[in-house]
């Protein structure tokens, strides 16, 4: 178990004062000059050492996106955007950051903008975030104020824009590249890569986009040292992470663990445990709607990081726990999220924005029954038709649901139908 | 040059070329439906998948750029797979209608099911439906079809420059449109047409007439405009359905305007389908040898310095030539092609050509026009304009009054004074000019059609030199010409003979009397209340102002009914070909000529369109040179009298009706209508 | 709404423009992007017309931010249509969002929904008689550990179950604000009972219920 001197969120609950005075109490802006001025090398490094990967879901090595940006000097403004469209069902650690630690994420987008060379930086926070961008706002506006950002940061000389800009109700735009596109005031439709970002990113310019959790952690990294992060959690999957545990729990939480905690430790410490006792859990979508559920079987004894959440054909996802007791109707609960996805397609690339509306209407036909088992095989095709062939990943996020309810539900599937073949029948012969 | 393997062919290629170029290059065909090579990537529709080995999934061909040493499949199991599921989620939604829609048979959706098409749907879910949509008398919008590939949105917003279309709402509520009832405000807005891959855009006055399959076609070139855009004429029985474009590169890349396709419906209407005389007051139904010898009667015993010809804009070059020469031959040098009272001169050549040519345009990076707006005179040259000006590195300046040319164009003022000012060197512009790698200047029919013209091109062949415009590799020094028939007009000498009368003598003449007789060759464009009372012969196509004053009407050919040679604004000699025979007993108007010139009793050395066009290449070898641009070169022009201080006017005032085919299109009617300058007056409840 | 382009609103007025207050709050929000990027402020300004326009976004206001940013209509159109949170027709001044998706649905949303059906007797995206109340579904609103949620405007009520959303909308029908967040004891997203961690941390409080 993490201990609380570990932990990096030390207001995650919001029972301290999330303003600037209760963030220095928490050892928040300490040093931070000192830290700019060792420059942008070092400061590269230090997070490559610490071995933060991205907090955002895909777990991409944050130092070394950061190292992809262009040396100074391209005569091009470089952007830093920061990703706080947190949509991801089950998915609310952000919001956490934002609200009560905002000064975290402030000093962050500093010292990340140091090291790659970046003078302005945007926070694309959701729009429906409406409150905790307000906490936001105050917490930047405090930083300009006391000095802390602005044109002279923390007196180091750099120079340091920080703007809030509110999305409007759009999942896509968590995408990266959708969400520079919404940036630059479109509708948030992924962009072709490459480029990529850091070569043509916002405006055109070399951008890097991170998400709010990896950028907040940075500060802490950089003053306690690389190395003591590195040693938290398991190898090439270090450090903490803040787990949101939804659903049929007793008492359902956000916490700050290390990675690797395993998922029914999590559950059990922190979460009140499952609802019914650990022999009523069902399944569990383990990182966020657009990673495939595990059964119970797995549930067992899986770690919650990116590696091993990967063998089990699962994935970490953005590390909401999504738990399902056997109450569940477990068809339902992933036809759920196949409209979430028709829903939020951009509509852009055909088999996103076809499939994700096919998907769904077979998904609540499965949900009655009202289909031929074969039928099952047609939906998994369908989906493996989407996966793999959009410009972005949500249609991959629209079908792992499914394939992971297929692999593991099928039986229950097949017996919907059956059931509801059944009653067919006997109204047919009662009339 | 980036080396792949594509199919297991080595292929080399330009660097930044994408996997689709360079399939294309070698030969090989991807299926696609979003790309559009003149058109920006959106990588949207996802069925030019291919194979890309070490890639961890099938790359879209049309959007990745090529690397060295990419091996590329393009028709793997992977590949086909891709391909099919994306095919199969096009059609979940498309309608089945193929039997009643009007791109049947000419339909990429179509054609590329045949190849990945399942034979069998297995969508059982309802299927989308979308609202009618009404983009104006054109297009005819069923987006029911739309498979939301969006080129008509990247057509309107970057070709056409005006950005109308758009996607609105998201996923598969998306809809392609205007999303405020709006007709599309573009002169270009047919090519939508073609551009569409499936039938949710089609033409509406097309709308049920024929099937791809029973169309004959013919290649020709368009005379609605002066740039000579190459076309295709689709025919059923005797009418020609309709007109698309063909590619040609240096003309019109693929583009045609707006008249020029849809006045096609004027071809049919208000037709000249026979001669007529006019007795008593009264235009009344002739035989030929009873109207020839009518015409006869008159100019023969005329002398022929009280006769006179004008030829109007739609003319080919071959019946100016037989017009010309039969006028000479009565002993008259009153002869004038330039109907709207243009003032450039029949030589040098380079005075009236538009010399940098059209593909130059790719190449100029500052542009002055003087007195046009290229957006009403030739909208597919201005689509050229605007696509220079999204290269970037391109400033474009005007002298008239301002107009949205769908680029920034700066306004440098209303008249001649301006033009002065920078041929001395005296406005900040010339500087621009000057330092200009290739700079352009544009005159338009507003700067040369009009009583100081000749000053006016004088003053500004004046500003091309002090600012060399003009050198060995570049001729900056351009007129944009409106009709089709003008620089054949001029190349032939369609002008007066020494000491003959221009339009305004022959004006002049009439109502004076000096004049007594005037021969109308298609020429309807100018005040005829000025022809007094002098005998007027109209040959042509239309009843239209020409044939209303005229004593003799000679039934002719229009374009699409002759062989005829024209000469666009650059100078390039093009053929036109018949594609239908000429209604009732209109006649090919060379023949007319033939004729009359035989009841004249003054034979034209020719008999057939063999002999005559051998005839006129003896005399004019640059007609051989068909397809081609002959540099004009840069002689000293005519002296000039003084420039007045009026400023200038554009001389189009409605673009859909310009000429005596326009005037007669149903279609057109109906977009002058809908494109009146405030459409919300029309409706009262748009929006 | 929610992604439909559909058809437009038919009552629309007949032109719209900034207050002088909300002017001054636009050129604001113009001047955080670059030069010649003002049309990143079209989601700013589009939020500042719904707050000036009784919580929705009337088309002449769309041509009215277009013509402020330079954009096309039809870029602003699309992007009204797209994202969710621009209301295109009129809406009750208590704008109800139910989530309903897997996290809160799980947690008892449906019940959420049936008791803001059964309160006030209108279904999802309809309008109360008196014009008080609009109910829509809307997608994850990212408090998954809170669930199930209940949006009012711009706050969210968590924790519910069907008794405390009839409470909270006779509350509102009484006119009252109940604060926002838990609608149970609790701290924010900590687990019921208070938090199990960071309890060993002194710092000198000042916290928040929200």
């Amino acid at each position: 178990m993490l201990r609380d001197e570990d932990r990096i969120f030390t207001n995650l609950y919001g029972l301290h004062d999330p303003g600037l005075a209760g963030a220095l109490k928490r050892g928040d802006w300490s040093g931070t000059k000192d830290l700019i001025l060792k420059g942008r090398d070092w400061l590269v490094e230090e997070v490559k050492n610490s071995g933060l990967r991205g907090r955002g879901g895909a777990g991409f090595g944050t130092g070394l996106k950061w190292s992809f940006m262009p040396k100074p000097g391209s005569g091009r403004p470089h952007y830093l955007v920061v990703n706080a469209d947190e949509s991801e069902p089950g998915t609310c650690k952000d919001r956490e950051i934002i609200r009560h630690d905002p000064h975290k994420l402030v000093e962050g987008c500093l010292l990340a903008s140091v090291a790659m060379d970046v003078h302005t930086c945007y926070i694309y926070i959701r729009g429906e975030y409406y409150n905790e961008a307000q906490r936001l706002q105050a917490a930047i506006d405090e930083a300009y104020a006391a000095g802390l950002i602005g044109p002279d940061a923390c007196g180091s000389g750099y120079a340091f824009d920080l703007y809030l800009h509110r999305g409007a109700g759009a999942y896509i735009c968590g995408e990266e590249s959708a969400l520079l596109e919404s940036l630059e005031g479109r509708k948030g439709q992924p962009r072709m890569k490459p480029p990529f970002p850091a070569g043509a990113g916002l405006y055109g310019c070399p951008t890097t986009v991170n998400n709010v959790e990896s950028i907040s952690v940075v500060p802490t990294i950089l003053r306690r040292g690389s190395a003591w992060f590195a040693a938290l959690g398991k190898p090439k999957n270090v450090g903490t992470k803040i787990f949101c545990i939804s659903g049929h729990v007793n008492k359902p939480c956000s916490v700050e663990e290390e990675l690797g905690i395993p998922l029914k430790e999590l559950i059990e410490t922190y979460a009140g445990g499952v609802r019914g006792g650990w022999d009523n859990l069902l399944a569990i979508i383990p990182g966020g709607s657009s990673v495939p559920m595990i059964p119970k079987s797995i549930c067992e004894t899986v770690t919650m990081d990116f590696d091993a959440l990967r063998e089990v054909r699962s994935g970490l996802g953005t590390a909401a726990v999504i738990v399902m007791d056997k109450s569940t109707d477990i068809i339902k609960a992933i036809a759920r999220l196949s409209r979430f996805y028709k829903h939020e397609s951009c509509g852009q690339c055909t088999p996103c924005r076809e499939g994700t509306g096919w998907v769904w209407r077979m998904m609540e036909r499965m949900v009655k029954g009202n289909a031929a088992v074969e039928e099952i095989d047609l939906l998994l095709e369908v989906t493996q038709q989407m996966e793999g062939h959009t410009i972005c990943a949500l249609a991959d996020a629209a079908a792992w649901p499914v394939q992971g309810l297929i692999r593991h539900f099928r039986p229950e599937m097949e017996a919907r139908i059956h059931q509801y073949r059944d009653a067919a029948q006997r109204r047919v012969a009662a009339e | 040059m980036p080396k792949l393997t594509i199919n297991g062919t080595e292929v080399e290629v330009p660097p930044g070329f994408t996997i689709l170029q360079a399939c294309n290059q070698a030969g090989i065909e991807v299926p696609h439906f979003c790309f559009h090579q003149r058109l920006a990537i959106a990588g949207n529709c996802r069925m030019c998948l291919v194979e890309q080995e070490k890639a961890p999934k099938p790359v879209a061909s049309c959007a990745m750029p090529v690397a060295d040493g990419m091996v590329v499949h393009t028709n793997s199991p992977l590949a086909q797979k891709a391909r099919k599921g994306v095919m199969e989620f096009l059609l979940i939604n498309h309608p089945l209608d193929c039997p009643i829609c009007d791109q049947g048979g000419e339909c990429d959706l179509q054609d590329e099911a045949m190849a990945y098409g399942k034979d069998r749907g297995r969508y059982q879910e309802a299927k989308r439906a979308v609202r009618e949509k009404d983009f104006g008398p054109l297009v005819k919008a069923t987006m029911t079809r739309c498979i939301h590939c969006t080129r008509c949105i990247r057509f309107a917003s970057d070709v056409a420059g005006v950005p109308d279309l758009g996607g609105t709402g998201r996923g598969e509520n998306m809809e392609v449109g205007t999303y405020v009832e709006k007709a599309l405000t573009s002169e270009l807005s047919g090519n939508m047409i073609d551009l569409c891959p499936v039938g949710a855009l089609t033409s509406k006055p097309y709308a049920f007439e024929a099937r791809a399959w029973e169309l004959r076609k013919t290649e020709s070139v368009d005379v609605l405009d002066a740039l000579g855009t190459n076309i295709r004429l689709d025919v059923r029985g005797q009418a020609v359905m309709r007109i698309l474009p063909r590619v040609n590169e240096d003309v019109n890349e693929e583009w045609l305007s707006d008249k020029g396709r849809f006045a096609v419906d004027g071809l049919l209407k208000r037709r000249l389908d026979r001669p007529y005389i006019r007795r008593n007051g009264k235009l009344v139904e002739a035989s030929w040898p009873e109207a020839l010898t009518a015409v006869a009667d008159r100019f023969g015993k005329l002398s022929g310095d009280k006769i006179a010809a004008i030829a109007g804009d739609l003319c080919d070059v071959e019946s100016m030539l037989a017009l010309k020469e039969l006028m000479v031959s009565l002993g008259s040098a009153n002869l004038d092609c330039r109907q709207d009272g243009a003032k450039t001169p029949a030589a040098p050549r380079a005075g009236y050509l538009f010399n940098s040519t059209i593909a130059g345009i790719d190449k100029a990076d500052v542009v002055l026009l003087i007195g046009s707006n290229p957006r009403q005179e030739a909208p597919v040259l201005n689509a050229r304009l605007r696509k220079r000006y999204l290269k970037g590195g391109f400033r474009a300046a005007q002298i008239g009054p301002a107009f949205d040319a769908t680029f920034p164009i700066t306004v440098l003022g209303a008249g001649p004074d301006v033009l002065q000012a920078l041929a001395d060197g005296a406005h900040p512009w010339f500087e621009t000019l000057k330092g200009a790698q290739n700079p352009m200047i544009i005159l338009g029919s507003g700067a040369v059609a009009r009583a100081d013209g000749l000053a006016i091109l004088e003053l500004a062949r004046r500003l091309a030199d002090a600012a060399g415009v003009v050198r060995d590799d570049w001729n900056g020094f351009n007129v944009l010409q409106r009709a089709a028939s003008r620089v054949g007009g001029l190349d032939i000498g369609f002008v007066p003979g020494a000491g003959g009368r221009d339009l305004e003598g022959i004006l002049d003449g009439s109502s004076t009397g000096a004049i007594e007789a005037v021969y109308l060759l298609g020429a309807d464009e100018f005040d005829t209340s000025r022809l007094g009372s002098a005998f007027v012969v109209y040959q042509g196509h239309h009843g239209d102002k020409g044939a209303a004053r005229a004593d003799v009407v000679l039934p002719g050919a229009a374009y699409t009914e002759k062989n005829g040679t024209y000469v666009n604004t650059e100078g390039r000699v093009q053929l036109g070909r018949l594609a239908v025979y000429p209604p009732g007993e209109a006649k090919e108007d060379w023949r007319v000529l033939r004729a009359l010139s035989e009841q004249l009793g003054r034979a034209l050395a020719y008999d057939s369109l063999p002999q005559l066009r051998q005839h006129m290449l003896s005399q004019f070898p640059l007609f051989a040179q068909v397809d081609h641009v002959v540099p004009a070169p840069w002689l000293p022009f005519a002296a000039a009298g003084t420039v007045s201080a009026a400023g200038f006017s554009y001389p189009i005032d409605t673009y859909y009706m310009t000429d005596p085919i326009s005037r007669a299109s149903p279609t057109m009617a109906e977009c002058v209508v809908s494109f009146a300058p405030n459409p919300q007056s029309k409706t009262g409840t748009h929006g | 709404m929610s992604g439909d382009s559909g058809g437009i609103h038919v009552d629309q007025p007949e032109s719209f423009e900034f207050t002088p207050e909300n002017l001054v709050r636009a050129k604001a929000l113009i001047a955080k992007y670059p030069e010649g990027r003002q049309a990143s402020a079209v989601l700013p300004l589009l939020y500042l017309v719904q707050e000036q326009h009784d919580n929705w976004v009337p088309r002449v206001a769309m041509d009215y931010v277009g013509a402020m940013l330079d954009m096309a209509p039809i870029r602003v159109y699309e992007v009204a249509t797209f994202y969710t949170m621009f209301n295109l027709k009129p809406v009750g001044p208590y704008f109800l969002q139910v989530c309903t998706t897997t996290p809160c649905w799980l947690r008892g949303s449906d019940a959420v929904l049936d008791a803001c059906r059964s309160k006030l007797g209108i279904d999802i995206d309809e309008r109360t008689a008196d014009g008080k109340f609009t109910i829509v579904e809307v997608e994850c609103l990212g408090g998954c550990v809170n669930a199930p949620i209940l949006r009012v405007n711009d706050d969210n009520y968590e924790d519910l179950d069907g008794p405390r959303t009839l409470a909270l909308l006779e509350a509102l029908e009484r006119g009252e604000k109940p604060p926002r967040g838990p609608t149970i004891d609790r701290q924010n997203s900590a687990p019921v009972g208070g938090p199990t961690t960071l309890t060993t941390l002194r710092f000198d409080g000042g916290g928040d219920a929200a």
